[in-house]
């Protein structure tokens, strides 16, 4: 950057039409289903900071973005309690954005008026304008140590729910090693999906924290916000991070809707220094949950018909079998270019992959077996200056162990060995026209590709889905 | 050997050195900032060309383009950001008016400043630091044509002694501390009101009670360092040329006792002894706690 003849960042925000045109040339399309991600500009108002302090590219968070996060919302110079802001200063951040994008899936199950055979497959694409959810961000410190954050999030209809609902006491006796957070709450994953820089239907979450084989019917997601009470230790500067949580085993469902079941969340990870490289940082995570297998209660109810259906009794789940998700994480710098590598396994009780009550005396299907899988996912970087980020992810998923597999025998045909593989590939670019202390814009693009192994809807063919998105991410 | 007028004497200097030298950097055809610096820190060798990159991205909205402190936010801001052209800082090891060490402008981000809207920027490598500092030193012709102050001697920390804390509080007085920082040190005496720093904007005394963290570090050598070389550009003077070691040591055990409200061996030792159990009594408010973590 030439210094003396003013950064690179002011130069470049001096010219807003001759960038708008450029990047309107390569971005045309957006996202409906924007994913909630936490960039405050609240904060950023706070401490009279660009967002850039906090974040590599909004919304991923920093070394020192992450340091801020893990101390409770605070900066630690006693200049953190609402006391100090003005009278008038709300934390309050919004964010949206409206999107051109487009999607297509070549395998669809139709019924169209067309003639097209009853029950057949066609490809379907669709796109035009659109626009996200809405995310009504409100966060920081209630006071010294005592930090909270509220997050009301809709859909693009404006149904709103809770996303995030949680305070924290932070640094308890003055240690940075005892903090302890109650509420809904993102856990601790180092690959954030609440900041995840990719927008489109096909890429807006990550595969491999939703990924469940195929016929399960319970719902779990590793990137879900998830209900407890967490603790949450690091070193000052950052370096070691550990947490723990238990967790109600809803997947982060208000009512106490399933069972009375818990889970435990784990995470460590550690940062080192490399030369100049940077700081790069190696974790950690294990998840053991449980799910009901059957409800203890049911109730007849009638369904828009007016039919009387059986429904379980909220609350009542049990015969509860578990499941885990395991993984290892790499965060690795080079400069101006970064990569973050995840491993990541799980495995379900063969009950929930054979959708199987568990109830006195029951016993599993001939051939059931406990699924598993392995899933990689390879998230790169690279940001010539903090205006400007190109993103590309690969993420596949391989199943090691059907619900149903082994040999044929007269009993069952087993699941094909590869069926619910997925590859996702996803190319980003997202450049910010200015870098304030008040509010954050960015231009987006995204091309985002899924292939599925052996789930099209009526052939059980291989199946490929696409999405491309334009739009206008801002927040304010 | 205590000499008030030495002392109102290093309050110029410490305030109209710093003006001069801003005058100079932006006046002196001669003396131009050298855009290529570097610094040295332990066996890190910091290049200005990578501090740039990381100023433009983390410190430039309170510190400003060119450096000078006014970064779009400064105005929000009720202590300024500091002005790295005028090249003037707080927290050095070397004398008042010189320049500081690349070590000590490490440390300071490091660290941060207690009770402003500087943070720690310990989350960043210490390569990132020692970048930055090196940066830092482009944006002032001082780093051209001058050299960092030699760096003050620490002499041992003498044993703690009840005599030192009463020595302490006697120097307090007679150095007149009491005027800016208040008879209980809670940054509240009668000349508080009317400081201003080297950009003319008011600035309070520290309030030894509201935490035991100075501007310029936590320790004992920290609040040391501070008596002996002054904070450049506020009106705390360097008291090198007016007090002994031995004395500012006997100052450094007595300031830890008018922190009441975070332990320390001073503290402990001050409140063992009838005298020192009823004033730091007196001083102890309770039940005050306001949420900002500042007990009053």
């Amino acid at each position: 950057m030439n210094v003396r003849g003013g950064s690179g960042v002011n130069r470049i925000a001096t010219r807003p039409v001759t960038s708008l045109i450029y990047f309107a040339v390569l971005l045309g399309i957006l996202l409906a289903t924007c994913q909630q991600a936490s960039a405050l500009p609240a904060f950023a108002r706070k401490y009279g900071m660009p967002c850039s302090s906090c974040h590599e590219a909004w919304p991923m968070l920093s070394p020192f973005g992450q340091q801020f996060k893990d101390n409770g919302y605070q900066m630690g110079n006693d200049r953190d309690a609402p006391i100090f802001q003005q009278a008038a200063y709300w934390p309050v951040t919004f964010r949206m954005t409206p999107v051109w994008h487009r999607e297509s899936t070549d395998k669809m199950a139709v019924d169209s008026p067309d003639g097209t055979p009853l029950g057949s497959e066609a490809k379907v694409t669709t796109h035009g304008f659109d626009w996200s959810g809405l995310d009504f961000h409100t966060g920081g410190t209630l006071a010294k140590n005592f930090s909270f954050y509220v997050l009301p999030s809709s859909d693009n209809t404006g149904a709103f729910h809770f996303e995030t609902v949680f305070a924290r006491l932070d640094n308890i006796a003055g240690s940075s090693w005892l903090n302890i957070k109650l509420g809904k709450f993102e856990l601790d994953n180092l690959l954030s999906e609440k900041r995840i820089l990719t927008l489109t239907n096909v890429s807006g979450v990550y595969e491999n924290y939703h990924f469940q084989p195929v016929g399960e019917s319970y719902t779990f997601g590793i990137g879900d916000n998830q209900v407890g009470l967490e603790w949450m230790g690091h070193s000052k500067d950052d370096r070691t991070r550990v947490s723990a949580a238990l967790l109600s085993s809803n997947d982060g469902s208000p009512g106490l809707p399933t069972s009375r079941g818990y889970d435990g969340f784990f995470a460590a990870s550690r940062a080192f220094e490399v030369g100049g490289f940077g700081l790069q940082r190696v974790g950690a995570f294990a998840y053991f949950g449980e799910a009901p297998t059957y409800y203890q209660f049911t109730q007849t109810a009638p369904d828009q018909d007016g039919v009387n259906q059986t429904v379980p009794v909220a609350g009542t789940g049990i015969g509860n079998k578990g499941f885990q998700r395991y993984g290892l994480i790499g965060m690795w710098y080079i400069k101006k270019f970064d990569i973050t590598t995840i491993y990541f396994h799980g495995h379900d009780s063969a009950w929930l992959g054979t959708n199987t009550a568990a109830t006195p005396g029951a016993t599993l299907p001939t051939g059931a077996h406990s699924p598993s899988w392995n899933g990689g996912l390879f998230e790169s970087h690279y940001m010539p200056n903090p205006q400007i980020m190109l993103i590309n992810r690969y993420e596949l998923t391989r199943m090691s162990q059907q619900a149903f597999g082994g040999a044929p025998t007269t009993y069952y045909t087993p699941y094909a060995g590869n069926l619910g593989n997925a590859d996702v590939l996803t190319f980003g670019l997202r450049y910010y026209p200015f870098i304030s202390s008040r509010a954050g814009f960015a231009y987006h693009a995204e091309y985002a590709i899924i292939w599925q192994k052996g789930v099209s809807p009526v052939t059980a063919t291989n199946t490929s889905t696409s999405s491309l998105l334009f739009g206008f991410d801002f927040a304010f | 050997m205590l000499n008030i007028k030495k002392v109102c004497l290093n309050v110029a200097v410490t305030l109209i050195l710093p003006a001069f030298a801003m005058a100079q950097g932006d006046q002196s055809p001669a003396a131009k900032p050298n855009p290529n610096m570097e610094s040295h820190v332990g066996n890190l060798t910091g290049h200005s060309k990578a501090g740039g990159d990381l100023y433009y991205r983390y410190c430039w909205g309170c510190h400003g383009a060119r450096g000078n402190g006014d970064g779009e936010n400064a105005p929000y801001l009720n202590i300024l950001p500091r002005n790295f052209v005028a090249a003037a800082f707080k927290c050095r090891s070397t004398p008042t008016g010189t320049l500081p060490l690349d070590q000590d402008l490490y440390n300071s981000i490091a660290r941060g400043f207690n009770f402003t809207n500087m943070p720690s920027w310990a989350a960043l490598t210490a390569q990132n630091r020692a970048d930055l500092v090196a940066f830092i030193k482009t944006f002032s012709a001082r780093w051209v044509t001058e050299k960092p102050g030699d760096p003050i001697q620490i002499p041992a920390e003498p044993a703690l002694t009840v005599a030192s804390i009463k020595h302490g509080g006697e120097l307090f007085q007679k150095l007149e501390c009491w005027k800016c920082h208040g008879q209980e040190g809670r940054g509240d005496g009668p000349s508080a009101s009317t400081l201003t720093d080297s950009n003319d904007q008011p600035i309070r005394p520290y309030n030894f009670t509201s935490d035991n963290r100075s501007k310029c570090g936590r320790t004992n050598q920290d609040v040391y360092k501070i008596f002996m070389t002054g904070l450049d550009g506020t009106p705390m003077p360097s008291f090198a040329d007016v007090i002994k070691p031995e004395e500012a040591w006997d100052l450094v055990h007595y300031l830890r006792t008018l922190q009441v409200n975070n332990s320390s061996p001073e503290l402990t030792l001050w409140e063992s002894t009838p005298e020192g159990k009823e004033i730091v009594a007196a001083k102890k408010v309770r039940n005050t706690y306001t949420g900002s973590g500042i007990i009053p």
